[in-house]
């Protein structure tokens, strides 16, 4: 048995990505720039992917920008508003203490650059609110970047509040989509999202390819040179097969989710009952405003590494916020930003559902998880100090 | 390639002498759960020789197997060949560990000589200092 719980890392790809992906790999294998019927083949798929992917976010073709994945689309996204900002003197930016670290690098780069940038608490609940993005908008700031939902706790932000507050100070925003896009309804223009970062192979499409959705008026910088695709945003032959294999992904993603979101979330809350169970641990997040498939939880007295080994001996796949999982020597900065101690966030463990989990499945995960925990807790001086009472509890 | 040779596995899977020991002789703990690991082991040791020992460990698999390791290594062996265990003995008992999990065998090869100087101290029999070196800074994570 192997239960795959770490779809925030990965997915699957879908049948129905793989489908779509093959006439390009077979068939339909030209150079979208070519003049001759192979490339202009290729050209037409190019821009029927664009045109449906517009119309899942509530874009206009234009405003989409193919990218190799996630982590370009940010580093271009928060490039571009900079260059965008310094010109006009403005050198702010605002974001979160939890974002993805291709955001966060980018900006400590950005930092070193001469910018000032704000980083709002998140609070114990992973969540900011609209009232600290607007308290922190000064008359320099150039942008705003704050993710969708947190790729470990799963928490999801008030986008589109976020989103108002920067519309009516005349601020550019960006949110990092990249847990949201195929697991909750996203639309750019309801949501007042000015650029926007998605990844295919977390909505079961392929690596190595998403998109930059950038407002029409936004003028994007390049961070690759070279030939005029992308509107000369972005350098390189165009890779058809995986846009294809996105486009097919993300419609058949977003299209079933009337369907698959109340039944992943009711999964998610039985694994999270489940977990409850076992004492001192709790759940990491606002337990109503994430993600479907997003579970992740703390148990004191245990390291996170060996708690995912022996899971993964029993066939269970998921990851942790711990420093040993990372070769980083801190844990997770998303445990940290809300407020676990260290001791605390070493011992954390994400499980991630996809829409293909069963009730079998997350009991499964919970009879192992509840095994494990134990175990590794009889074993610890760590829980020894703290039932003896010699180390007081953080979660009660 | 696995994280871990199949030697780390085998003593994480299956740790040897996992416990406490009660009325030890010695006990020594070392590392920080802010860091992410702590090792304590305990020593029985009758004439001069380690006739148990036993260890709990709070951290990730090469912790656990690292700990396992040193205890079979100097089980059963005179206290003066228990002193000369080294993390190098431990590590390449167990075919190696990643670079950026050295450390573990360093803690284990700590909490061994730990639990020897309390051994020491318990018992007031007089020994060299410098066979002690103080318990190494944690500069990997400054918290």
């Amino acid at each position: 048995m192997r239960i795959y719980a770490d779809n925030a890392a990965t997915t699957k790809m879908s049948r129905t990505a793989i489908d779509a992906m093959l006439p390009y790999l077979e068939t339909v294998y030209g150079n979208p720039s070519s003049l001759h019927t192979v490339g202009q083949e290729a050209k037409e798929a190019l821009e029927d992917a664009r045109t449906r992917i517009a119309a899942l976010l509530g874009a206009a073709p234009r405003e989409i920008y193919f990218t190799s994945g996630g982590s370009e689309a940010d580093n271009q996204a928060i490039r571009s508003a900079a260059i965008l900002g310094k010109r006009k003197g403005k050198t702010h930016i605002i974001s979160t203490a939890f974002e993805h670290h291709a955001v966060l690098h980018t900006l400590k780069k950005l930092e070193k650059e001469g910018f000032t940038v704000t980083y709002l608490d998140v609070h114990e609940n992973g969540l900011v609110t609209p009232e600290q993005v607007e308290a922190a908008i000064t008359p320099e700031t150039c942008l705003v970047t704050i993710m969708y939902a947190n790729n470990e706790i799963g928490t999801i932000q008030p986008i589109r509040a976020i989103g108002a507050v920067c519309r009516k100070a005349g601020v550019l925003f960006h949110t990092d989509a990249v847990q949201a896009v195929g697991h909750i309804p996203v639309n750019v223009a309801e949501d007042n999202i000015d650029m926007l970062s998605l990844s295919a192979h977390k909505f079961h499409g392929p690596k190595g390819i998403g998109v930059l959705y950038a407002k029409r008026g936004i003028i994007l910088s390049s961070l690759i040179e070279g030939g005029a695709q992308e509107r000369n945003k972005r350098a390189g032959t165009e890779n058809i097969p995986a846009i294809m294999g996105m486009a097919a992904a993300m419609e058949e993603a977003v299209r079933s989710l009337p369907e698959t979101m109340p039944r992943v979330t009711a999964l998610r809350d039985r694994l999270i009952a489940g977990l409850n169970e076992i004492p001192h641990g709790a759940l990491n997040g606002d337990a109503k405003n994430r993600l479907p498939g997003n579970v992740n939880f703390c148990f004191e007295g245990i390291e996170g590494e060996s708690l995912l080994l022996l899971l993964d001996d029993r066939g269970v796949c998921a990851s942790s916020g711990s420093a040993c999982t990372s070769g980083s020597l801190d844990p997770s900065h998303v445990l940290l930003a809300i407020g676990r101690p260290h001791e605390v966030a070493h011992g954390s463990l994400r499980l991630t559902l996809d829409a293909s989990a069963t009730e079998a499945e997350v009991d499964a995960i919970i009879a192992a998880v509840q095994e494990v925990v134990e175990y590794l807790r009889n074993m610890s001086p760590v829980w020894r100090e703290l039932m003896n009472g010699e180390r007081k509890f953080v979660i009660d | 390639m696995a994280l871990y040779s199949e030697k780390v596995m085998d003593h994480f899977r299956n740790p040897r002498n996992v416990g406490v020991i009660e009325n030890a002789d010695g006990v020594g703990e070392v590392g920080n759960a802010k860091c992410g690991d702590i090792m304590k082991i305990y020593l029985k040791i009758d004439d001069d020789t380690i006739s148990d020992v036993k260890f709990e460990t709070f951290g990730c698999g090469s912790a656990i197997a690292s700990s396992s390791m040193a205890t079979e290594l100097i089980k059963g062996k005179p206290v003066s060949e228990a002193l000369k265990l080294t993390n190098q003995a431990v590590t390449e008992a167990l075919d190696g560990l990643p670079a950026h999990k050295l450390h573990c065998s360093v803690l284990a090869e700590e909490a061994i000589k730990a639990a020897m100087k309390d051994y020491y101290d318990r018992h007031g029999i007089a020994y060299d200092e410098s066979q002690f070196p103080a318990e190494h800074d944690c500069e990997s994570c400054e918290v």
